[in-house]
């Protein structure tokens, strides 16, 4: 019994280990429901006016897309996007866009 | 010895467990392959072709058929019809896809679908193979629904200008001749129908250009809903602070008919005469849609899986845009059409690669809608699948919309065009 729960619990641990790493189409795929505004991966089209994701570094875009989420930070249409995504959401897309160089 | 059983099976199950989940990870390295053919190149399709080949890094095969030489945008279009942008402002051409992106564009038109060969034929000749089809065809109007307008002389008169092209230029220069002190009429349709909010900023526009033009002018909406569909307290603000006295707005009032000489539109128990008639007709799934054997609801929208956008009855078909049957609040926009074709690229390079599709796909909306020239106001919403329902459903607490109608919101509307042009066609 000791040795099912055992294996019981590695299975889930590298279940779950697998389950993060698994898709690693679902960060790029949340990120892509950012490009209609943002541009393709978080790139805009120069002189549109709207900020580019593409490079800024996660710890800054993630703090942002909090702030947008708990209504610490005022704006027009991003407090309510933000708050449809949940936070492990977030981390992936914030992650994505500072991979793109 | 049951026990000794059931511990051999319970071990065996987590083996195939780790074997199944590794399986899962190990073949996101699997190449999809394959031909995706792609009819009409709206918001929907264009944007599905370029994905599908930027995401396949080129190993896909895509096929773009497209009746229109160039991309015509209806978001933007209202403000042709008020005179503050160009046609040259909301079109643009395919040449990037084809030369950057590797798809293949036929200006042609699908006459039919194949399904079990795989099949579509082309009104130009010939067939086209595919592995994996996309439809993102549109809208085709109801025009049995209106007696009067059910034939091509009343439709070259009585204009819609619901899909963007001649028609807009054609509505603009009839309200360019339109006398001072004249009257525009707008018929809305029952909902659901393209784009939501379009018709109030229509009559905003309209009115814009009234005001500073022809002032003595009225524009009177006629809708058939109850009340306004989208976007209900910023317009009635702005038209009450904007457009006193030209703007009518008269709720439950579906059109049922039009005599074309008097330019006259017939209602349940009152005539409006217009000096321009303009009849936003009811709508379904375009033709192609509609008449391929494709399950409908309410048979007028497809069917769709909302893992893959696949035809809930045809398989290997995915649709997308306005042709389906939305998820609960889910606006047929080129907003909404772009996000679609995302997910569905994204499922359908799984399927092509033999695995099963994200199981957890996001969807989001914005459609800003400009109340003058300058001026605008948005709604947005986000979408998470829900396993229970099968459906996408809309997250509660998030979206929204302005607070104000503003500048601001005026120029990024403007960037917003710009940057969803680009995803979808640069």
């Amino acid at each position: 019994m000791k040795r099912l729960s055992a294996l019981v619990a590695l299975t889930l641990l590298t279940s779950s280990l697998f389950a993060q790493a698994a898709d690693p189409e679902r960060a790029r795929n949340l990120a892509a429901t950012c490009a209609n505004c943002h541009g393709t991966d978080g790139r805009p089209v120069a002189g549109s006016g709207i900020d580019p994701l593409a490079g800024i570094e996660k710890r800054h875009s993630l703090q942002k897309l909090a702030d947008f989420k708990s209504g610490q930070r005022p704006g027009t249409i991003m407090p309510q996007i933000a708050k449809g995504y949940t936070d492990e959401q977030l981390e992936l897309i914030a992650a994505y866009f500072a991979a793109q160089k | 010895m049951a026990d000794r059983n059931r511990r051999a099976f319970l071990k065996a199950g987590t083996l195939a467990g780790v074997l199944t989940v590794a399986g899962c990870a190990g073949s996101a390295l699997r190449q999809p392959r394959g031909h995706v053919v792609v009819v009409g190149g709206g918001y929907g399709g264009a944007t599905a072709a370029k994905y599908l080949r930027m995401w396949s890094a080129r190993g896909v095969e895509v096929t773009l058929v497209e009746r229109s030489p160039r991309f015509v945008s209806c978001p933007m279009s209202n403000l042709v019809i008020g005179g503050s942008r160009s046609m040259a402002d909301i079109t643009l051409g395919y040449d990037r896809l084809q030369s950057h992106w590797g798809v293949r564009i036929v200006h042609d038109e699908v006459l039919a679908i194949d399904a079990a060969a795989r099949s579509v034929r082309l009104a130009g000749g010939g067939d086209l193979r595919y592995d994996r089809l996309v439809l993102s065809p549109g809208i085709d109007f109801m025009w049995q629904e209106i007696p009067g307008l059910d034939n091509a002389g009343a439709q070259a008169t009585i204009l819609h200008a619901w899909k963007a092209g001649a028609q807009t230029v054609a509505l603009r220069r009839q309200l360019e001749a339109m006398p001072d002190g004249g009257v525009f009429v707008l018929s809305v349709p029952r909902a659901p129908y393209r784009c939501p909010p379009g018709p109030y900023e229509r009559a905003s526009l309209v009115a814009d250009y009234c005001k500073r033009h022809k002032p003595r002018s009225k524009v009177i909406v006629l809708d058939a809903n109850d009340e306004i569909v989208s976007k209900k307290g910023l317009f009635a603000k702005a038209w009450a602070e904007l457009y006193p006295g030209i703007i009518e707005y008269r709720p439950q009032s579906e059109l049922r008919d039009v005599d074309v000489t008097t330019r006259t539109a017939h209602l349940d128990f009152d005539k409006v005469r217009a000096d321009v008639l303009n009849v936003i007709p009811p709508q379904r799934a375009a033709d192609i849609a509609a008449r391929s054997g494709l399950q409908l609801i309410n048979q007028r929208w497809v069917e769709i899986d909302w893992l893959s956008m696949e035809s809930s009855n045809t398989p290997a078909v995915h649709v997308l845009g306005d042709a389906i049957f939305p998820a609960p609040t889910m606006p047929k926009s080129g907003h909404v059409a772009n996000q679609q074709a995302k997910l569905a690229a994204a499922a359908i390079l799984r399927l092509l690669a033999g695995e099963q599709p994200d199981p957890a796909p996001v969807l989001m909306n914005t459609c800003y809608s400009f109340v003058d020239s300058r001026n605008a106001i948005h709604v947005a919403s986000v979408f998470q699948y829900d396993r229970n329902t099968g459906v996408v459903q809309p997250v509660a607490g998030a979206g929204g919309v302005s607070s104000a109608r503003s500048e601001l919101e005026g120029r990024i509307a403007a960037g917003w065009a710009q940057n969803i042009w680009a995803d979808m066609l640069f």
